[in-house]
């Protein structure tokens, strides 16, 4: 399909004809459909294990405009592994806290630090423009001979085959099939392919409208995240963040009831943005828009050969930043499973845990999403009520603050009770949790993020000067608990003998003071089937 | 049995939970309605309180805390 003629244009990219349309057809492990942020993300994620990938994308655009603008860190900590990480941190704002203003008092009510633990290599959150990020990954995809990335082609239906699907993809020179063992859903929360096999997207729209503007500025204030309360200038709330390029990110609350073609007139918006600045700042628009929004999930995410993943999957409120980010978390979880299966290391059935872990996710990102949103937009007279009673006594007491919600911003979701954490049979003085992701920590060798890859990996804590044989055939990181390495020990609640198993997700699957082939064995058994084990 | 009044600092998930049941309560209801049921909800958790001393002190930090 051509692009359609109201999406804006920043960078466009040429159709090749694939090979398929003259006769050429070969079997595909992966296709992924979908060329956003997380079907991008996915087909790296896969090429960086080896495999080779089809990306098919319905338009032959990189679109401008705003979109998902703040990245958390566990996004760039994937981002990292699979290696597009640093242009992202380099190019994006980067910030850990947040403060929350009330009327017209000058000093914030409240404010939080969203990146407690300090002595890690990303920041709390960066804003970055979708367009930016995309283009970042376009570019890593598009220099990655395992990854072939086609400009419009789309997906008009879907079939069953023997241990696959095919897929009938039309283009400007006509319509092939494309044949793959595994089709990956990043279709965006309108995602065709649900739509084609006739899929649920249960959940709950919320009835407020909210201005977006992007403007150009000059304002010297922190890269934080900015969010009022009935502010003294237009809007029943608003929230301000910092972008790159010398763009602010301004988006205001405007109620239900309001006509959205109305509201997006430049006459409409200017009493909104002069009222934030002040009269005498000049400003330049660079994208307005007016959005509603709703929280859903599919039932299931995996349906046999096809399974789903980021928006197309479920859908959250913008407060909280928990759309992109939670998309990210889905191809992260997925990546792996998949590349056991598809070697033959691992049963099909290894995928309930993405349909597990990937729902409490989204559930998760839903309930927090939620909540924010009935916090902001009060139902009714007794909740708003409420609310302004929190945020008066939050100006006095410290025990108040909890309960102000302007968003409670995307965090990893740990899954302790996955069939994939196996619970503690020593002992452990904090560290981290089975079901939970690393933390970063500096060692003498760098970050112990970067140091743990993309593969299964044994962490081991080792004495001073000791060098022991490796346990299993497990590749293994070795930390000495010394010097430069203390705060890694703390961190992970490790002694002397102390290991973890660390999922290529870089979850934690289980941990021992005292350790043994057996038990490494055991644990493995969760995730290869046996023949791999024994081997 | 503790007869202080307790302001320990919760963490935001059961903030976030004490909240959304505090707004259940008002579902369908106008403001007079609200404020009615405020005033039963209020006496309903005094009584679980059942302490008078920590009520006692409830309401002198509202006073006090009044510009």
């Amino acid at each position: 399909m051509a692009t359609p003629a109201d999406i804006p244009v920043r960078k466009r990219y040429d159709f090749k004809r694939p090979p398929e349309l003259d006769g050429q057809s070969v079997r595909h492990p992966f296709v992924v459909v979908g060329g956003g942020p997380i079907g991008l993300s996915m087909a790296l994620d896969l090429a960086k294990k080896g495999h080779k990938v089809v990306v098919l994308n319905k338009m032959d655009i990189l679109a401008d405009g705003s979109k998902a603008l703040c990245f958390s860190k566990r996004s760039l900590d994937i981002w990292d592994r699979i290696g597009v990480g640093e242009p992202m941190t380099n190019l994006g704002v980067q910030w850990n806290v947040g403060k929350v203003f009330w009327q017209d008092r000058e000093d914030p009510i409240f404010q939080f630090d969203l990146l407690p633990v300090k002595n890690q290599k990303n920041p709390a959150f960066i804003n970055l423009q979708q367009f930016h990020a995309e283009d970042f990954l376009i570019q890593a995809v598009e220099a990655n001979d395992l990854i072939d990335l086609r400009w419009n082609n789309e997906v008009t239906a879907i079939e069953t085959i023997e241990n696959g699907r095919r897929l009938s993809v039309d283009t400007p020179e006509g319509t092939y099939a494309l044949d793959a063992d595994w089709v990956i859903a990043c279709d965006g929360n309108r995602s065709p392919l649900r739509t084609m096999l006739g899929l649920d997207f249960e959940g709950r729209v919320f009835e407020d409208n909210f201005l977006i503007a992007d403007v150009r500025f000059k304002l010297e204030r922190p890269s934080e995240r900015w969010f009022w309360f009935d502010p003294p200038f237009p809007g029943a709330s608003a929230l301000m963040h910092k972008q790159p390029d010398g763009v602010w990110r301004l988006d205001f609350q405007l109620g239900w009831d309001i006509d959205k073609a109305e509201a997006m007139k430049p006459e409409n918006v200017e009493p909104f943005v002069k009222g934030f600045l002040g009269g005498d700042i000049d400003f330049e628009y660079e994208w307005v828009s007016v959005y509603t929004f709703q929280c859903r999930r599919m039932d299931q995410f995996v349906h046999d050969r096809v399974i789903f993943a980021g928006d197309s999957a479920h859908l959250v409120s913008p407060f909280g930043a928990r759309g992109a980010n939670g998309g990210l978390a889905d191809i992260d979880n997925l990546g792996w499973k998949l590349d056991l299966i598809a070697r033959g290391k691992a049963d099909q059935s290894l995928l309930e845990t993405y349909e597990y872990e990937a729902g409490v996710t989204a559930d998760e990102n839903i309930l927090n999403s939620t909540r924010a949103t009935d916090f902001l937009t009060p139902k009714n007279a007794g909740a708003e009520t409420l609310r302004d009673a929190v945020l008066k006594l939050a100006t006095q007491f410290e025990w108040a603050r909890p309960y102000v919600n302007s968003g409670r911003l995307s965090a990893p979701v740990h899954y302790p009770n996955s069939t994939l954490s196996i619970g503690d049979a020593d002992a452990f003085d904090g560290g981290v949790a089975p079901g939970s992701p690393c933390l970063d920590a500096p060692t003498d060798k760098g970050w112990l993020l970067s140091m743990l890859g993309d593969a299964f990996k044994l962490l081991r804590f080792v004495g001073e000067g000791e060098s022991p044989a490796p346990i299993g055939t497990l590749s293994e990181v070795v930390i000495e608990i010394s010097g430069d390495n203390q705060l890694a020990a703390e961190r992970y609640g490790a002694k002397p003998g102390s290991a973890y198993l660390v999922r290529p997700d870089q979850y934690v699957m289980a941990r021992w003071h005292d350790m043994s082939t057996a038990k490494l064995d055991s644990a493995l058994s969760k995730v290869f089937s046996s023949k791999e084990i024994a081997a | 049995m503790t007869t202080q009044l307790n302001t320990t600092i919760r963490d935001t998930d059961t903030a976030d939970q004490i909240f959304s049941h505090l707004v259940r309560l008002h579902e369908g209801l106008d403001a007079d309605q609200s404020a009615s049921v405020n005033a039963e909800l209020l006496i309903l958790l005094a009584n679980h309180i059942g302490q008078p001393a920590v009520i006692s002190q409830a309401v002198d930090l509202l006073i006090s805390s009044r510009a």
